[in-house]
């Protein structure tokens, strides 16, 4: 069998020409895209200053860390991002697989694929129609709760966009009405790859439902549940900037309980006109993000090399 | 017994899920709804499932004001067809040499591609080469280039996909018989690729339509606005659409706007559109998701 010339002599350099030339626009891209603005980092240790030009600015060393950290944002960023993070993957990662488990359930077709549908409707749609749909119900003046029910609790109304202290439910709540289904989905293809003989023996051997759930279900889709957890510990520096951004309305008066590193680059950046703190912040998140996606993949590695990214 | 606690579960299985799937459909049939709610009874009951009286006025006042909107619905669609063509074209032309083994430094290009997953620059440098260097603030390629382009996670996906599914010998065969690599891509791989292409160009394209955050950080010009700029800004400002009007009619009174409903109606025209394709997609929706996350 002739095998595939490889490049490696002069000639056949030539003969993949058509390959690098097919490469051009993608990598170009990512040399545009992710290269120069890697790059472009070290502003973070500049006193950015656009009528020298960005690379001409005069170096400022640390002083941009050390105002960033010397305030009291930066705990609160990371604490709210941290924890923030933490929650979703905990409180998605149970939901999905519960309801993947029920999805599993249902043995009519038609219905099982329309609840499908149903619960990834919301993972379709962008945060912007989010935050209209939140606002129709938590309105000050016209929401669905302040008007429809709360009254028949006899309590009173609430100002939801200034009252910080409701919001990390009103975040988790979101968060999973949009995240859940995708997990969910995953989670399903999961199961239905399980054997049914363990089941067909489990039934000969006398166990219930719930018994088969504890004891094949949950064991067997272990290694998913744990790959996903891994991979989104892994991206717990980041945050999705439209939940936190359009959700609570850019209202001031949440920031305390709103505020996660990505909504403060973008303010600092683009509402302050810091540049030097947000792009300390930035530096920091993209340094500490692939120090953990780095530290999330060796552990993946070791428990799966398949399902690690690299 | 036994049988009885199946169907125990089954039936729990189906309440809950019937729970769920009201929790997803139910805040959209309350935007719907609030859209035809009259003004004045939206303001004494506020947003509900069970309104006094309906009225079009909100949706009157859109139409007057809609050379906007209209203008924003060109810009999303012509973004969505574009944006999905060229990244199609990036993704699978870079991903394609990628899975060929005969590929010189092979692996330091699929490090190049690789290493943008586990690292950025972040929005502060990514917005300053933009606009400092490419000067991409408030022209249409901010719309169209910016992150959305081309991802890392597409093209190893893709390449899998290659290497898989296309088998060496069959692109042996048409080098013994003397196609180029050009020939050989344009009468055997390509159209061996449609399984892929519609699962990167479906999400590729749900991306586009819904992408608000390279506007909003792009853009300030009003007539470059896709539709889900337009909803972001009339979020905070409702009186957005009257105050930047395109068309004749500027200076009709801004009095007497039925803002409330208006903010719902606005907000159903940016959903509707997809809401209303997701039933032919949904089936292809749910298993790219499948096999994408089997290995990113």
């Amino acid at each position: 069998m002739a095998s595939i010339k490889s490049c490696k002599s002069r000639k056949v350099w030539i003969d993949c020409i058509p390959y690098f030339l097919m490469m051009i626009p993608g990598l170009l891209y990512l040399l545009i895209n992710n290269y120069l603005p890697m790059a472009g980092l070290i502003i973070a240790f500049k006193d950015v200053n656009f009528s020298k030009g960005l690379f001409n600015s005069d170096w400022a060393g640390f002083k941009n860390f050390q105002f960033l950290f010397g305030t009291s944002d930066a705990l609160i960023i990371t604490r709210n991002t941290i924890l923030y993070n933490a929650s979703f993957i905990v409180i998605n990662t149970v939901v999905a697989v519960g309801v993947a488990i029920l999805l599993n359930e249902i043995t009519k077709k038609f219905l099982s694929r329309f609840y499908q549908s149903a619960i990834l409707l919301p993972y379709l749609i962008s945060m912007v129609i989010v935050s209209y749909l939140v606002f129709s119900v938590l309105s000050v003046e016209a929401g669905f709760i302040n008007n429809s029910i709360l009254p028949l609790f006899g309590k009173d109304t609430v100002m939801w966009y200034s009252e910080a202290s409701y919001w990390p439910y009103i975040l988790v709540l979101v968060n999973s009405w949009k995240g859940y289904g995708f997990f969910c989905i995953i989670y399903l293809a999961s199961i239905i790859g399980i054997d049914k003989e363990y089941y067909e023996a489990a039934i000969i051997d006398g166990a219930g439902k719930w018994k088969q759930i504890w004891t094949i279900t949950i064991p067997l889709i272990q290694p998913t549940i744990v790959m996903m957890v891994l991979l989104a510990i892994g991206r717990i520096f980041y945050s999705d900037f439209g939940l936190f951004y359009q959700v609570p309305m850019n209202s001031g008066a949440l920031y305390d309980t709103t505020s996660v590193i990505d909504t403060y680059v973008y303010r600092g950046l683009l509402q302050l006109g810091d540049i030097g703190m947000s792009s300390a912040a930035g530096l920091y998140q993209s340094v500490v993000g692939f120090i953990l996606v780095l530290a999330a993949n060796l552990v993946v590695r070791k428990i799966n090399r398949d399902n690690a990214l690299f | 017994m036994k049988i009885r606690k199946i169907e125990s579960l089954n039936l729990v299985a189906h309440v809950v899920l019937a729970l769920l799937s009201a929790a997803s459909i139910l805040p959209f049939l309350l935007l719907f709804i609030s859209s035809l709610t009259d003004e004045a009874v939206i303001l004494k009951n506020g947003y509900s499932f069970f309104p006094e009286k309906f009225s079009l006025e909100a949706y009157e006042y859109l139409f007057q004001q809609s050379s906007l909107i209209l203008n924003g619905y060109k810009i999303t669609i012509l973004m969505t067809v574009l944006g999905t063509l060229l990244s199609l074209i990036f993704t699978i032309f870079l991903a394609y040499p990628l899975s060929r083994k005969e590929l010189p430094f092979r692996n330091v290009f699929s490090f190049l591609v690789f290493f943008t997953l586990l690292f950025n620059g972040g929005l502060v440098p990514t917005y300053l080469m933009y606009t400092q260097i490419f000067h991409i603030k408030n022209t249409i390629w901010a719309l169209l280039v910016p992150g959305l382009l081309m991802n890392g996670y597409n093209v190893i996906f893709a390449r899998t996909y290659f290497q898989t599914n296309i088998p060496d010998a069959v692109i042996e065969a048409a080098n013994i018989d003397g196609a180029g690599k050009f020939k050989t891509f344009r009468l055997i791989v390509f159209p061996l690729s449609f399984p892929i292409m519609a699962t990167v160009g479906l999400f590729q394209a749900i991306a586009y339509w819904n992408d608000w955050y390279n506007g909003l950080i792009y853009l300030t010009n009003p007539k470059l606005f896709s539709l889900q700029n337009i909803l972001n800004r009339m979020m905070t400002d409702i009186q957005f659409l009257a105050s930047t009007n395109l068309g004749a009619n500027s200076g009709s009174a801004t009095a007497g706007i039925p803002t409330t409903g208006m903010r719902m109606a606005i907000a159903v025209i940016g959903v509707v559109p997809i809401i209303a394709v997701y039933p032919f997609f949904q089936k292809y929706f749910i298993k790219g998701i499948t096999i994408g996350a089997v290995k990113g």
